[in-house]
């Protein structure tokens, strides 16, 4: 019983995976996938965020420029020989974990709004490189085929009449999202309780005093950067697969970065839940609002909510119900 | 006698046209406690920062246990053995007590030891410093003396050779520096060298055994403590007379 006790962190995982698999096989509409991948995609994008953001305390505003890596590496691939999903998704994180890296050391240096200054110029330089890069399609966009059947491992994953795991494209995707955002939160939790979370948390309370407390800050930025970028990369490879048209004012949407800092900071900074908390709450608000009202209005209902938490609740959801035991 | 714990050659810093520490060399022994003082804007911070690795010397030396410190960060410094606090107190503040000197413990002297292990450390530096019963608490409610002792005992548990106390005093009343006083005492009794940069006279006269003054960046004086008070340069550099 204790060894349940002790690993229901990762009971829990499974679990949450088995249920979304056991959705996508009782005949749901599938609009609730379609809608269910954007809201869980936004789970992994917080949660991928609040690991520099939240632990380490540097804002990034750049996630635009991570996801918009991930997916146009997933289009390069496929325009170059029609690579599958899964590879697409590895060499996006690949391609997207770099970026970080490289980013990182330019600018870890810089300290509060400088950094999300520069990383918010990030984003913009690379959509502006794509934007001229004909071969993924420019500045016009370009359409994604999604594979009829795709396999893996000789194993059929989709096909509508029924021979694969799944009936379509949409019910799969959402399983695959979901896996890789239960992934993420599995990092972000086994950062947050280890040695390196202890570290950023070090740097986010006072840097200088960090370093001279031993703590090897700019080593630990960069691998912060480089796991929270990789894993928006992800997140953004399998974005062309959903889409199926892909331009760059879609990839690089800067409403992305206001999304995935939002989210944790209604959620909760501090610890992995806040994250997955805010960007069920938002991201299912979003949805519904689209559908409902209309997708202008997001941005609105982003804003105001933002400024209702950051007044009551700085802590965010995580804190307020902390302070209330 | 043996090779100086820690060896300064002609360390130079400038600030853009003002140059803080000009051409300043000393030397520390393992074991000693090492005064150093001087008015206000005199370069005593900046030395320490030098050392500390918080700033680069522009020109100059700094040797430590073997180590050549130039281009070291500070990580690495500390993990060499040096180890300071700040003169006004830097704790993490999302932390609780306990958890602050935790970090230096599994960064620096404790690498690799279990959760639990690191804990009891912990805690046993705090009993040292009287703060056991503050362990569990936040930093932010803490007083002036007990942030200042924060301050050392966090320093204190990268269990650090040399130990650099940038006025961990200022502000205390005068029990509170005898309480201080009294633990740094008790550590270098356990060998620890240590560095006391202070303006409370009395604490800094009765602590060091050895004493510098810097002025305007530069060494004008060094020597015992009852030599350095009556030392004609310092009275000018404090009393301008």
């Amino acid at each position: 019983m204790t060894t349940v006790l002790r690993y229901k962190f990762e009971l829990g995982c499974v679990l949450v995976l088995v249920l979304a698999f056991v959705l996508t096989q009782i005949g749901v509409n599938n609009f609730f996938f379609f809608a269910g991948f954007a809201v869980v995609q936004f789970v992994m994008i917080a949660t991928a965020w609040n690991i520099l953001g939240g632990y380490g305390g540097y804002i990034n505003f750049g996630t635009a420029g991570f996801l918009g890596v991930g997916s146009y590496t997933a289009i390069a691939l496929i325009q170059w020989s029609d690579v599958s999903i899964v590879p697409q998704i590895i060499i996006g994180a690949l391609m997207a974990g770099l970026l970080g890296l490289f980013i990182g050391y330019f600018t870890l240096r810089l300290r509060g709004v400088y950094f999300a200054i520069a990383t918010l110029a990030l984003a913009i330089v690379l959509e502006t490189f794509v934007n001229n890069w004909d071969f993924v399609g420019g500045a016009a966009g370009i359409s994604i085929l999604p594979p009829r059947n795709p396999e893996l491992l000789g194993v059929m994953i989709v096909d509508r009449k029924g021979a694969g795991i799944f009936d379509n494209n949409t019910e799969f995707l959402f399983f695959l999202i979901s896996a890789m955002a239960i992934f993420s939160v599995w990092i972000a939790r086994t950062i947050e309780r280890g040695k390196l979370g202890r570290g950023l948390n070090a740097i986010k309370d006072n840097e200088e005093a960090a370093e001279c407390m031993g703590v090897p800050t700019l080593r630990l930025k960069l691998v912060a950067t480089t796991v929270s970028g990789s894993l928006m990369g992800a997140a953004g490879a399998i974005f062309p697969n959903y889409l199926t048209f892909v331009d760059p004012l879609t990839a690089f949407n800067l409403e992305f970065a206001i999304n995935a800092l939002a989210m944790p900071m209604i959620g909760g900074t501090f610890t992995w839940i806040g994250p997955v908390i805010g960007a069920l709450l938002l991201g299912t608000v979003q949805q519904i609002a689209i559908v409902t009202i209309s997708s202008e209005l997001n941005l609105l209902i982003l804003g105001v909510v933002l400024v209702i938490f950051v007044v009551a609740a700085p802590h965010g959801i995580v804190g307020w119900f902390m302070k209330k035991n | 006698m043996s090779d100086p714990l820690l060896k300064i050659e002609s360390v130079t810093k400038k600030f853009g046209g003002f140059t803080a520490l000009s051409n300043v060399s000393l030397k520390v022994h393992t074991g000693e406690r090492f005064g150093l003082i001087g008015p206000n804007g005199s370069g005593k911070t900046t030395l320490i920062n030098c050392i500390s690795g918080t700033l680069q010397n522009d020109g100059g030396e700094i040797f430590f246990d073997g180590h050549d410190l130039n281009g070291m960060k500070p990580h690495q410094r500390t993990a060499a053995g040096i180890a300071r606090t700040f003169q006004i107190p830097r704790p993490f503040h999302s932390m609780t007590v306990l958890d602050n000197l935790k970090i230096p413990i599994e960064y620096v002297s404790g690498i690799g030891i279990g959760q639990s292990e690191i804990a009891e450390q912990a805690m046993s530096i705090l009993e040292t410093m009287g703060m056991a019963e503050k362990a569990n608490q936040e930093t932010l409610g803490l007083t002036q003396i007990e942030l200042r002792k924060l301050e050392l005992a966090r320093a204190i548990a990268a269990k650090p050779k040399l130990l650099i106390s940038d006025e961990a005093m200022a502000g205390l009343t005068g029990n509170e520096v005898d309480e201080v006083l009294e633990i740094l005492i008790g550590f270098n009794e356990q060998g620890m060298t240590i560095i006391m940069i202070e303006h409370i006279m009395r604490a800094v006269m009765h602590f060091s055994q050895r004493v510098i003054c810097l002025d305007a960046g530069e060494l004008i004086a060094e020597g015992k403590p009852d030599e350095i008070v009556k030392d004609k340069g310092v009275e000018r550099a404090y009393l301008g007379v």
